[in-house]
């Protein structure tokens, strides 16, 4: 048994909330590089080129990437011989995230009440999804997650009778919707199978994916590369003002479901697709 | 076209305008959000002033990240406009001249835009830190209490967005999306 205190991740994930607004992960930062050389359309070029200059500036005057620092989402990863002293996980996560958002300069988006909508001002509390697995490590990987894009998302119900055309159709039918609203260009999460819940949460943790990570099942790999070509001849592009980089990537993750269903989740990120992980 | 516009936006200078044109603002205008908007809404209806001058206001879409020490604002790009549909068309009616956000909007605002000879510009949402050094300066007006949402005058200098919708009747989103569809 390992014996992890909670200060150590209160200090850990205060970082990661900085580092994840400030700085992209490699595999975002150079597909965003890339695109700058395909796009077809002069002001998406110019657009994308600006994106540059912005990802630039956020690391070097330490200004958020984005104003929206997003609500913070964690999935955690708790081998089962780590001991968790100090104090209870959750709180910790928590703790780490208002001292991340009110020390590092980031905004504070949360409202306690969906409804009353008062501000918790230190964008507390976190979305947290555990699992428990093998080992003595605990990986915790952050998300913040922005709402313009976010609000776009969905999950359709689908029949089984519907197959992968069905599924096909609501890819493009949320990228469709979502345009210009969610910044694009977006990277595109899905979730197909399991339940209603367990799809959401495929296509968020598919956000989070690296894109040098491809899926194993072929089918999966196959129609993350379709499904990248016919979003990016929807014509969307940088801005939603017109051009062929409308998505960056399709990152699909599948999960068995039951004989009556076939439920897909569309999760929506825009350009801002902020991941950081750490394992202590 | 690349354009240099200095505020305030008056009906003359919107009638220039053509969706594509790429502009750099300069001058005041005001920053407001989903909170502020109901507020103002709220004022309207019970009768009250605006805390704004709304004559030939130019209304910025944007819930600031609070800024560093010597910095006027923290990171600054455009939110997403539909949310304030709701509103705009009345601000529009009572003078406001320009919309600064990102995102499709509803045919009521889009026909508010051209009967009040108003124009709607995108900035690059995402941007936020490249947006923030356009900022001169910031001070929050009113509603100090919404924080990110409360209602700042803002000076700009060369601030990038682009025509969207025009009092024309022009909708770049729709328009743009034809030419570069396969
Ligand atoms: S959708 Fe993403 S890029 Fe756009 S404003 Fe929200 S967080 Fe920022």
């Amino acid at each position: 048994m390992r014996i992890i205190n909670t200060s150590e991740i209160i200090s850990n994930i205060k970082e990661m909330c900085i580092e994840a607004n400030h700085y992209l992960s490699t595999d975002m930062d150079k597909k965003l590089k890339d695109v700058v050389n395909t796009e077809e359309s002069p002001l998406g070029k110019k657009i994308l080129v600006s994106l540059q200059e912005n990802l630039n500036i956020a690391k070097e005057e330490m200004i958020p990437i984005c104003q929206d620092t997003g609500m913070a989402v964690f999935f955690v990863e708790l081998g089962q011989d780590v001991h968790i002293e100090g104090g209870l996980l959750t709180d910790a996560i928590n703790e780490g995230v208002r001292l991340g958002y009110t020390e590092g300069f980031l905004r504070k988006s949360v409202v306690k009440d969906p409804i009353i909508r008062e501000n918790t001002k230190d964008n507390t509390p976190a979305i947290i999804h555990y699992d428990i697995v093998e080992g003595d490590t605990l990986k915790i990987t952050l998300a913040p997650k922005g709402f313009g894009s976010e609000n776009m998302s969905r999950v359709f119900m689908l029949k089984p009778a519907d197959g992968i055309e069905g599924v096909k159709n609501a890819i493009l039918t949320a990228v469709k919707d979502a345009g210009p609203n969610a910044c694009p260009p977006m990277v595109v999460g899905v979730g197909i199978g399991g339940t209603f819940e367990k799809s959401a949460l495929l296509a968020k943790k598919a956000l989070a994916r690296s894109f040098d990570e491809r899926p194993e099942v072929e089918w999966v790999r196959n129609l993350e590369d379709e499904m990248l070509d016919k979003i990016n001849c929807l014509g969307i592009g940088p801005g939603g003002l017109g051009g062929s980089t409308t998505a960056l990537a399709v990152n699909i993750n599948t999960f068995a479901t039951h004989i009556a269903g076939l439920p897909v989740a569309i999760n929506i990120c825009c350009h801002v697709n902020r991941h950081v992980t750490r394992i202590l | 076209m690349d354009r240099n516009i200095t505020l305030p936006i008056t009906s003359e200078i919107s009638e220039e305008l053509h969706i594509g044109d790429y502009c750099y603002l300069n001058g005041v205008m005001y920053v407001a959000r989903d909170a502020a908007h109901k507020r103002m809404d709220e004022a309207l209806n019970q009768g009250k002033e605006l805390p704004i001058p709304i004559d030939n206001a130019a209304i910025y879409y944007m819930g600031p990240s609070p800024a560093r020490d010597n910095r006027p604002i923290g990171s600054a790009g455009p939110t997403t406009a539909s949310r304030m549909d709701k509103y705009a068309p009345r601000l529009l009616d009572l003078g406001q001249k320009a919309m600064i956000g990102k995102g499709k909007r509803t045919k009521e605002v889009l026909d508010a835009v051209v009967r009040n000879k108003a124009t709607y510009f995108a900035a690059v949402g995402g941007a936020g830190a490249l947006l923030s050094k356009c900022i001169v300066s910031s001070e929050v007006v009113c509603y100090d209490d919404l924080g990110a949402e409360a209602i700042r005058k803002i000076n700009v200098k060369d601030f990038p967005c682009i025509v969207v919708a025009d009092c024309h009747g022009g909708n770049l989103y729709e328009e743009a999306i034809k030419e570069f569809q396969k």
